[in-house]
């Protein structure tokens, strides 16, 4: 078993008016097989918390600790920390053109699983996350991303989520932009991978909708750079009733 | 992301990624009444043109202070050129066997010499009015692709300068691959023509690898006869400056162009393509993909690159099939890209023309992108930059060639410490 520990955790980034904080004093505790969703209003810190776990040069860390399995993963490199077994799905995966997706994937797993995969497996690998995931096999040879639409994105972030079989990893709004269809074949992936792994999960959402696909263990609300409030699936749905004004005192946000 | 920066100039330049600017048939193109190269002046005569002053259209991109006064006259020539043939290429090159190839050495009153073009810029016409000798390859057979053939030029020297006139000659109906080497040192003023005859194929690849002190200014006229064959890769990857001003030539219908062309610019480093296609007769065809990366270190000089690629298509050449595109990459933000497309369409009948340029940045989100599936920085630079690169280098047929580009690509991700 694995665990994922996040302690006091403070982010800021630079503003043209100087540093502003972000997260003010972050605690969570991810196990193996756990999955956390985290909710919470726009602006209340949930992508920089996704960014800072896994290392986006933007985020100054000035407080705390994310630890994994007891290691200190603020003190790794962006790609030390994905070979360690941390994912993050992006809410805006990044378009690199003149890299195919099957040659970002192949190099991608060579790294994080620290050999090149054998050939003939890894082709067949591919092509079954492709076919679970309703990909056209035609992506493999376009540019990662490259003029995808925001559905094909999200299904490309989590076919990285199953190639690359990480311990913990962080899905940073990937339900949002997707249509019913595509929400539930982006669902049903990481509900697989799920299944055939002891994957532990971060599922972080301003909406409760996608957590009628994907069952959290643990709500926690996030307002203002910290967790406000934990509890079980009920506080989602006491959410979905009455929005977070109990926790920030405005009606602006409602979760649908 | 990806996000145009860098461009000026006229022409139409779109997005990375944008859908690419198609104009169809029968749709003239929006522009001034008299383009440009309707008064194109030519001359093999240095004194018909004046001294460049740096505001013209030509040269307008060029440092004139580093060419070394190969515009003005005042270059002393005190050196030439080594020019060697040998069949093969790389460690497998060796001396030419049988009569298909020749080697001559001519003086400036061979007949022959002025087939490819002629001058279009001062410093090209200069280093025509004063070269002394000039060095003609002729292939008279149809060669395998698996046997290219190697010429390889060599600078005059550090401190020196040199005129130079190259002419390859393929006949009817012959067909060569051709790696042509340029390396060495000193200041080099050149023509080259490449002269295919009707039905002749000929597939060429001019690297300039110059050494870091070199500065090389050369007109390449490419002349394609009657269902002839040219594909033309430049590559340049070293030297302090190198200017490249190829021209295309229709000598009848039915010529077939692909221009391929790779730079790669380090601090410092300024390196120019102006590219004319100039499609005068019918149902000629014209393919352009230039791609260039630039990365100049940080506190260093910048990395400074410029594209000009110019497709006329004039009046009497109907059925037209025209596509250029470039494409730059700056790896490092001390860099500067310069990419100018023009298209000039004087007649409706034609197949198709287009074109499109793009600079791009390989920025911090594509490094934390794919460093984030863990991938190593060094790693990751190498995918990008690799992947721009392979349309040009996949399509070079000789497979000792390709792996020297792949090399010195690697090479030069290297020196900036990626």
């Amino acid at each position: 078993m694995s665990t994922l520990e996040i302690r006091d955790l403070h982010v800021e980034v630079e503003t043209e008016s100087g540093p502003k904080e972000i997260l003010r004093g972050v605690d969570l505790t991810v196990n193996s097989n756990e999955t956390h969703a985290i909710m919470g209003p726009n602006g209340s810190g949930k992508s920089t918390l996704a960014y800072s776990i896994a290392g986006h040069p933007k985020y100054t860390v000035t407080k705390g600790q994310v630890l994994l399995d007891g290691e200190d993963v603020l003190e790794m490199a962006v790609d030390e920390r994905a070979r360690a077994g941390l994912f993050l799905a992006m809410q805006y995966p990044v378009e690199v053109p003149g890299v195919s997706m099957s040659n970002f994937l192949r190099s991608a797993a060579t790294a994080t699983r620290g050999e090149a995969p054998k050939v003939r497996h890894w082709v067949k690998e591919v092509k079954n996350a492709m076919t679970d995931l309703e990909i056209d096999p035609s992506f493999a040879e376009r540019s990662v991303n490259e003029g995808f639409s925001g559905g094909e994105k999200k299904r490309h972030e989590v076919l990285q989520l199953s190639l690359l079989k990480p311990r913990f990893a962080v899905l940073d709004e990937t339900d949002s932009g997707l249509d019913v269809d595509a929400l539930r074949v982006v669902s049903k992936g990481v509900n697989d991978y799920k299944a055939s792994s002891d994957v532990g999960i971060l599922l972080i959402t301003h909406y409760t909708r996608i957590l009628r696909y994907i069952a959290p263990d643990k709500v926690h609300v996030f307002v203002n750079g910290r967790v406000a409030e934990s509890g079980g699936p009920e506080l989602a749905e006491e959410l979905e009733e009455n929005g977070y004004e109990r926790f920030t005192g405005t009606k602006e946000e409602q979760p649908a | 992301m990806t996000e145009p920066v860098a461009q000026s100039g006229g022409g139409i330049v779109d997005a990375p990624g944008a859908p690419v600017l198609d104009v169809d048939p029968g749709i003239r193109t929006a522009g001034p009444v008299t383009a440009p190269w309707e008064e194109r002046f030519t001359s093999y005569d240095v004194e018909a043109f004046e001294v460049p002053r740096g505001r013209e259209e030509q040269w307008r991109f060029t440092p004139l202070r580093r060419l070394r006064g190969l515009h003005d006259a005042s270059a002393h020539v005190d050196g030439a050129v080594d020019v060697s043939v040998r069949a093969g290429f790389g460690e497998d090159a060796g001396e030419l066997t049988g009569s298909g190839v020749r080697l001559e050495t001519v003086g400036r009153d061979d007949p022959r010499i002025g087939d490819g073009g002629i001058p279009a810029d001062r410093v090209a016409a200069q280093a025509w009015s004063a070269f002394e000798q000039a060095h003609v390859v002729t292939v008279n057979e149809a060669r395998s692709d698996d046997d290219p053939l190697t010429i390889t030029v060599t600078g005059p020297g550090e401190g020196a300068t040199a005129y130079a006139h190259l002419q390859l000659r393929l006949s009817h109906h012959a067909e060569a691959v051709v790696v042509l080497d340029h390396r060495g040192s000193g200041t080099v003023a050149a023509n080259t023509e490449f002269v295919v005859s009707d039905g002749a194929k000929l597939v060429v690849v001019e690297v300039h690898d110059w050494a870091d002190d070199a500065v090389y200014v050369g007109a390449q006229h490419l002349s394609v006869g009657r269902d002839a064959t040219i594909r033309h890769t430049s590559v340049t990857l070293g030297g302090d400056l190198v200017r490249l001003s190829p021209v295309v030539n229709y000598r009848a219908p039915g010529g077939d162009a692909e221009l391929d062309g790779l730079y790669f610019a380090d601090g410092g480093q300024h390196f120019e393509q102006r590219l004319l296609v100039d499609h005068s007769v019918p149902n000629c065809r014209s393919r352009v993909m230039y791609k260039g990366a630039l990365q100049g270190a940080e506190g260093d000089k910048a990395a400074h690159t410029v594209w000009v690629g110019d497709v006329l298509i004039r009046k009497a050449a109907e059925g037209t099939d025209t596509y250029e595109l470039n494409r730059n990459l700056l790896l490092t933000d001390n860099a500067r890209a310069d990419s100018v497309p023009n298209l000039e369409i004087e007649t409706g009948e034609i197949l198709g023309a287009g074109h499109a340029s793009a600079t791009g940045r390989f920025d911090d989100e594509q490094l934390f992108y794919l460093m984030a599936r863990g991938i190593p920085e060094v790693a990751a630079r190498r995918l990008v930059v690799r992947g721009f690169f392979g349309e040009v280098i996949q399509k070079i047929r000789v497979p000792a060639l390709r792996d020297r580009l792949e090399a010195a690509v690697e090479t030069e991700l290297e020196a900036i410490g990626s």
